[in-house]
C-alpha cells in the first residue's frame, strides 16, 4: 500500500470515495506519522483518540453515503482555533489548561464537512513572532535543514501547522495570518499557504492578536488543495460583524491553470537592499514561469512599502493589548496569587507568569501607542499611513490582475538566529505585512518556491 | 528621537498590569525603545487629507435581532475558573 | 432665580452637568444574546460573549440601536446616522473584556435639549452634548466573605445610554428637575424604566463653583447617585466643601469623589494607584454604524406625545396654568389619568380634582398614581355630580374622602348615604324660616344695612340641613325673604 501520509489532500480525498482506503486507515498513518516526528513538536496536543472516533464516525457517514468536503481528511489545527473540549492554549502559559466549551466556526465548519483533527498545531504565542521560538511549549523545528545540517526555524506564527504539513504529519492545516503568519511559514516548510481576503473566514472562536488584520487560511501540499480546503473553511458566519455576507464560490473549480492575458504586477519597492541573491533568483523564475505561460508582466509602484512594517507593528500591538486584557487569572487560565494578594497584585503576577517575553513587549507597546499624549502620533499616524498602504494597492490593482512577490526577505533561518533583537525579528515580515494592512490575497506560493539551500529530512 | 525612561515603562506596565522586576524595567526601556525607533519612520510620511483606515471590511455594522437566543449556561461559563463559589467568579476583596 | 450661596467671602455661583446613565429597555444584551432579566442566578444571564471567552466577538443588536435614536429625537438631539464603537481600556473584576465597549468622538446622538420645568411655574433649558451607547458592567459583591468578592456577569453587557448635560445646571433644585424631566421622557418614549433606586437611571454630577459671571472653575466628578434628592443634596454639599477649600486658600483638585448619603459628605474616591488612562481607539471587532433617513424616519413615526408637547396642548385647550399643566405631564401615568378625568368636562375644574384632591391624597398615602384607589372614571362622575347639581363641591369632598377609603362609586356612595343637594324650594323655605325666626335681632341688624350678616344666615341654613341645600338658592332665598 502507498504511503497515506504522502498523498495530497485532493488524492486522499478521492482515494476515499473511491474506497482505496478508509479514513481510519488515514489518520492512523498520520498518528503514527506524528509519533515518528515527535523531535519537530509541531503539535502542542496530540489528539489521537479523538481522530479516531472522528475517522471511524466519518466512514460510517461515508457508508450511508453522505460525504462532505473534507470528509475523513485528517487534519492539524493551529492551537489558536479554539475546540470544544479539546484544551486551547495559543502556545501561552496563560492558557494552560483551557478547554473552550464552543468550537470556532471555522474548525465547525471543518468538521462539518467531514475533517478529521489530529491535534493542536504549536506556534508563536498569541500568534505573535515569525520564527515559533516564542511558544510556551517549545520551539518548532523545521522539517528540511540548511546545508550544514543545521536546525531551521519553521518560519511563524503558524509554524507547528507549516511543519505537520510539511512533514507529512497531517494532510493539511489550518492557520491564522495577521502580518504574514500563514504565508511565511508555508514558504519557510515549502508548503503552499493562503491568506484569504479579510471577511473570508469567521473569526469567531479564534483566539484573538489583532483583530482588524487576523484571518484564517488553509496551509497545503498544493493550490488544489489550498482551494479545496478554504472551500470549506469560509462563509459568512452572524457571530462575527466583519464577516463578508457574500456567497462562497467553487474554489477548486475556479482552478483553469490558464492564466494567458493575465496582467502580473511586480512591484520594485519589493526589490530591497541586501536581498539574498537565492531570493531575487526565484523571484525571476517566477517572473518568467508566469510569462511563459502567457501572462503580460508589469512593472508597478507601491510607494508606501518601506512604512508598511512600521505601520503595522503600531496597530497590531494597539491590538493585542486591549485584546489580551481578557488574560487577567479570573474566569479561566492561569492564576497566580499569593495570601493577601490584592486583585491588582493578581493581575500582574497572573499576567507576567502567564505571557512570554515577546507577548509582554507587545502588550506595552500597545498600551504606550494607545496611552494619553501618544495616540494621534503612533496609532492615529499609523491608520493613516493605512490608508496610504492601502491607497496604493488600489493604484497598482488598477492595472493589474495579481501582484508576484516574494513572501520573505530571506530563507528560513537557524533556530536561535534574529533572537534578542526584537526589530530584527519584525523584518521578517517586511513582504507579507504591507497586504495585512492593504488586504489584498497576493501569495499563493507553491512549493516550487522553496528555497535551494534546504535539504529534505 | 524617543526614549523611553524607566518611570514611563514602569506606568505602561502597570496600566498593562504586568509585573516587572526592577532589572526588567531597565531592559524593556531598551526594547521598547529600539521598537519606537524603528517605527519612528511613520512620521515622515505625509497624511494630509487622509482618513485613519481602521478596517478594510468593506461594510457597515450589520445588527441582529433584539431576541433572547443564549444565556442559561452558568456551568460552561465557570467550568475554566481557577475559583468559583455559589454561582459566582471569586477573586481578592476588591476594596471600593 | 439665582441660586447664590454665601461664602464667608462672598456670593458663589454653582455650575452642574449631569452624566446619566439610562439602562435601555431591550429583551436581550447590546453584544450578546443573553436575557437582560435581573435576579436571575448569578451568572445565568451570561453568554460566552459576555464572559469573554477567547475568541469571542460582539455584534450589536438592532433594538438598542433604535432606543438610542428614540431617546435622541425625544431629546430634539442631533442623529449621528454614522457613529462608532469605542473601546475604553481598564481593569477591573467585574470588566471581564477588560475594556467597556462603548462611544467616544463619534457618539450616535449628538447635542439636543431638556426644558425644565421648575417648581414655580418657570421654564428653564439645558443643553444635552451627546448620548452614547454602551454596556453594562457585571456586579461585583463584597460581603459574601471576609477575603474575597464574588463576581456576577448577568449584567454584564447590558445596554446603557449615557446621556450628557452641558454645564448649564446652576441649582440643586435645576439638576433635580433635569432628572426628573429626563426620567418622563425616557418612560414616555419607553426607552428606559427610570428607576433611579434599581439602578436603571444612575447619575454623576460634574459640579464645581465661581464667583458670578466669572469662568468655570474646576469641577469634581460625583460619582453614581443613586436618587434624585441624594444628588440634590450631594451637589449643595459638594459645592459647599468646594468654596470652603476655595476661601480657605486652597484649590480644588479635579477628581472623582462619592456621596456619602449618611453621614451627609462627599469624599475622594483618588487611591494611591496611578491615575486612569483609558486608551480608547475604534473597536476593530465591530464596523461603524452607520443608517439612513428612513431609519430615523420610521423611528420617529413612532414617537409618543412628549412631555413638552403635552404640556403645551393642556395649557392650550384645556386653559390650565402652566404649572398644573407641568405638574401633570411629569409622569406619564398622572397624564393618561388627567386626561381620562377631563374628557368632555371642565379641564381647569378636573385638573384642581386631580392635582389638589387626589395627589394630595395619594402623597399623604404614600401611593403611586397606579396604585389611587379611585378610578379616573369615579373621579369623572363626582365631578359630574358636582356639575349638575346633584351635589355641592362640599358634600363633593366628604364623598371624595369616602371614595379615598373604600374605592366606590360616587353615584352610589350619594344615593347610600342620602347626601344628594336640597333644590326643593319649600324645604329650604322651611329652614331659612326657621332661622330667621330665632334670631329676629340679627335680622334687624340686616336690614339697617348690616348685609355682611346674610353670610352668617347662610352658614346656619346650611348647617340645619346637614350641608345638602344648594348654597346658591339658599343665598337667593334669604334674601328676598330678608331684604325683599
Ligand atoms: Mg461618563
Ligand atoms: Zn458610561
Amino acid at each position: 500500500m502507498t504511503d497515506l501520509t504522502k498523498l495530497t489532500l485532493a488524492e486522499a480525498r478521492d482515494g476515499l470515495a473511491k474506497g482505496d482506503y478508509t479514513s481510519v486507515e488515514l489518520t492512523e498513518a498520520h498518528l503514527k506519522s506524528m509519533d515518528a516526528h515527535r523531535n519537530l513538536n509541531a503539535y502542542i496536543t496530540e489528539t489521537p483518540e479523538k481522530a479516531m472516533e472522528m475517522a471511524k464516525a466519518s466512514d460510517a457517514k461515508r457508508a450511508k453515503g453522505d460525504a462532505g468536503k473534507m470528509e475523513g481528511l485528517p487534519i492539524a489545527v493551529k492551537d489558536l482555533f479554539c475546540t470544544e473540549g479539546v484544551q486551547t492554549t495559543a502556545a501561552s502559559h496563560i492558557l494552560e489548561g483551557f478547554k473552550p466549551e464552543y468550537e470556532s466556526t471555522v474548525t465547525s465548519n471543518l468538521f462539518g464537512n467531514g475533517a478529521v483533527m489530529l491535534g493542536k498545531a504549536n506556534l508563536d504565542e498569541f500568534a505573535m513572532g515569525s520564527s515559533n521560538t516564542s511558544s510556551y511549549y517549545g520551539n518548532v523545528v523545521n522539517p528540511w535543514k540548511d546545508k550544514s545540517g543545521k536546525d531551521l526555524v519553521p518560519g511563524g506564527s503558524s509554524g507547528g501547522s507549516a511543519a505537520a504539513v510539511a512533514a507529512d504529519m497531517a494532510l493539511a492545516a489550518t492557520g491564522t495570518d495577521t502580518g504574514g503568519s500563514i504565508r511565511q511559514p508555508a514558504s519557510y516548510c515549502g508548503i503552499v499557504g493562503m491568506k484569504p481576503t479579510y471577511g473570508r473566514c469567521s473569526r469567531w472562536g479564534i483566539v484573538a492578536f489583532a483583530s482588524s488584520l487576523d484571518q484564517a487560511g488553509p496551509m497545503t501540499k498544493t493550490v488544489r488543495d489550498a482551494a479545496i480546503m478554504l472551500g470549506s473553511m469560509a462563509g459568512h458566519d452572524a457571530k462575527d460583524s466583519t464577516s463578508a455576507p457574500i456567497a462562497v464560490p467553487d474554489f477548486e473549480a475556479a482552478l483553469s491553470g490558464d492564466i494567458r492575458g493575465m496582467k502580473i504586477g511586480i512591484p520594485k519597492e519589493y526589490r530591497v537592499d541586501g536581498m539574498p541573491e537565492e531570493i531575487s533568483k526565484l523571484w525571476d523564475e517566477g517572473v518568467a514561469m508566469l510569462r511563459d505561460a502567457g501572462a503580460e508582466v508589469v512593472d508597478v509602484t507601491l510607494p508606501h512599502t518601506k512604512y508598511a512594517l512600521g505601520t503595522y507593528y503600531i496597530v497590531a500591538p494597539a491590538e493585542a493589548s486591549s485584546n489580551l486584557a481578557r488574560y487577567d487569572g479570573l474566569r479561566y487560565g492561569q492564576r497566580v496569587m499569593d495570601e493577601g494578594d490584592s486583585l491588582d497584585d493578581m493581575y500582574m503576577k497572573s499576567r507576567a507568569a502567564g505571557f512570554g517575553k515577546e507577548v509582554q513587549r507587545r502588550i506595552m507597546i500597545g498600551t504606550y501607542v494607545l496611552s494619553a499624549g501618544y495616540y494621534d502620533a503612533y496609532y492615529n499616524k499609523a491608520l493613516k499611513v493605512r490608508r496610504r498602504i492601502y491607497q496604493d494597492f488600489e493604484g497598482a490593482f488598477g492595472q493589474v490582475d495579481a501582484i508576484l512577490t516574494p513572501t520573505a526577505p530571506s530563507a528560513a533561518f537557524a533556530i536561535g538566529e534574529n533572537e534578542g533583537d526584537p526589530v530584527k525579528m519584525y523584518l521578517n515580515d517586511v513582504f507579507t505585512v504591507p497586504a495585512s494592512l492593504a488586504d489584498r490575497p497576493l501569495s499563493r506560493r507553491t512549493a516550487a518556491g522553496s528555497t535551494a539551500d534546504r535539504q529534505a529530512v | 528621537m524617543s526614549s523611553l525612561d524607566k518611570e514611563t515603562v514602569r506606568r505602561i506596565a502597570y496600566l498593562s498590569r504586568i509585573n516587572v522586576s526592577e532589572e526588567g524595567l531597565s531592559e524593556l526601556a531598551g526594547d521598547l525603545t529600539r521598537i519606537l525607533d524603528f517605527v519612528e519612520e511613520l512620521q515622515e510620511v505625509d497624511v494630509e487629507g487622509c482618513e485613519p483606515l481602521t478596517s478594510v471590511a468593506d461594510l457597515t455594522l450589520p445588527l441582529r435581532k433584539d431576541e433572547v437566543t443564549d444565556g442559561n449556561i452558568q456551568q460552561k461559563v465557570l467550568s475554566n475558573a481557577p475559583m468559583t463559589d455559589a454561582g459566582c467568579f471569586v477573586v481578592p476583596k476588591v476594596v471600593e | 432665580m439665582t441660586y447664590i450661596l454665601e461664602g464667608s467671602t462672598g456670593p458663589w455661583e454653582i455650575v452642574v452637568g449631569l452624566e446619566v446613565h439610562c439602562q435601555v429597555i431591550s429583551n436581550s444584551k447590546l453584544f450578546s444574546g443573553a436575557s437582560t432579566k435581573f435576579g436571575n442566578e448569578p451568572n445565568s444571564n451570561v453568554s460566552l460573549v459576555d464572559a469573554a471567552m477567547p475568541g469571542m466577538l460582539p455584534v450589536v443588536n438592532a433594538e438598542c440601536v433604535r432606543q438610542a435614536v428614540k431617546t435622541g429625537l425625544g431629546l430634539k438631539a442631533k442623529i449621528n446616522k454614522e457613529s462608532v464603537f469605542a473601546r475604553k481600556n481598564y481593569f477591573y473584576a467585574d470588566l471581564p473584556q477588560g475594556y467597556q465597549i462603548s462611544q467616544f468622538d463619534k457618539p450616535i446622538v449628538g447635542e439636543g435639549t431638556i426644558i425644565l420645568d421648575m417648581p414655580d411655574g418657570s421654564t428653564k433649558s439645558v443643553g444635552i452634548e451627546r448620548l452614547h451607547l454602551e454596556q453594562d458592567a457585571g456586579k461585583s459583591m463584597h460581603d459574601q466573605d471576609p477575603k474575597y468578592s464574588h463576581i456576577d456577569l448577568n449584567r454584564s453587557g447590558v445596554a446603557l445610554m449615557e446621556i450628557v448635560s452641558m454645564p448649564d445646571i446652576r441649582s440643586p433644585e435645576e439638576a433635580g428637575a433635569y432628572l426628573t424631566k429626563l426620567r418622563a421622557i425616557v418612560r414616555y418614549l419607553g426607552t428606559c424604566d427610570g428607576n433611579m433606586n434599581e439602578g436603571s437611571m444612575r447619575c454623576d454630577a460634574n459640579v464645581s463653583v465661581r464667583r458670578p459671571g466669572e469662568g468655570f472653575g474646576t469641577r469634581c466628578e460625583i460619582k453614581n447617585v443613586n436618587s434624585i434628592r441624594f444628588v440634590m443634596q450631594a451637589i449643595e454639599i459638594e459645592a459647599k466643601r468646594q468654596i470652603e477649600v476655595i476661601e480657605g486658600g486652597g484649590t480644588i483638585d479635579q477628581e472623582t469623589r462619592l456621596y456619602d448619603q449618611r453621614l451627609g459628605e462627599t469624599r475622594s474616591m483618588r487611591s494611591k494607584e496611578m491615575a486612569h488612562d483609558y486608551r480608547y481607539f475604534p473597536d476593530p471587532d465591530l464596523l461603524p454604524l452607520v443608517f439612513d433617513d428612513a431609519f430615523v424616519s420610521e423611528i420617529e413615526k413612532e414617537l409618543p406625545e412628549l412631555p413638552d408637547e403635552k404640556k403645551a396642548r393642556f395649557m392650550r385647550e384645556n386653559g390650565l396654568s402652566a404649572y398644573d399643566a407641568g405638574v401633570l405631564v411629569a409622569e406619564k401615568e398622572k397624564a393618561d389619568y388627567y386626561e381620562v378625568v377631563a374628557k368632555g368636562r371642565d379641564g381647569k375644574l378636573a385638573a384642581n380634582w386631580v392635582i389638589t384632591n387626589l395627589f394630595g391624597a395619594l402623597n399623604k398615602a404614600e401611593v403611586g398614581i397606579a396604585d389611587s384607589p379611585v378610578t379616573a372614571e369615579n373621579l369623572g362622575k363626582l365631578i359630574d355630580l358636582i356639575s349638575d347639581d346633584t351635589i355641592s363641591g362640599r358634600i363633593a369632598k366628604d364623598v371624595f374622602e369616602i371614595m379615598i377609603e373604600t374605592g366606590g362609586d360616587p353615584e352610589k356612595i350619594v344615593e347610600e348615604k342620602g347626601l344628594k343637594q336640597i333644590t326643593d324650594t319649600g324645604a329650604i323655605e322651611t329652614a331659612i324660616d326657621e332661622v330667621i325666626a330665632a334670631n329676629p335681632d340679627k335680622v334687624e341688624e340686616i336690614k339697617g344695612g348690616k348685609e355682611k350678616m346674610l353670610g352668617w344666615f347662610v352658614g346656619q341654613v346650611m348647617k340645619a340641613t346637614g350641608g345638602k341645600a344648594n348654597p346658591g338658592m339658599v343665598n337667593k332665598l334669604l334674601r328676598d325673604k330678608i331684604l325683599g
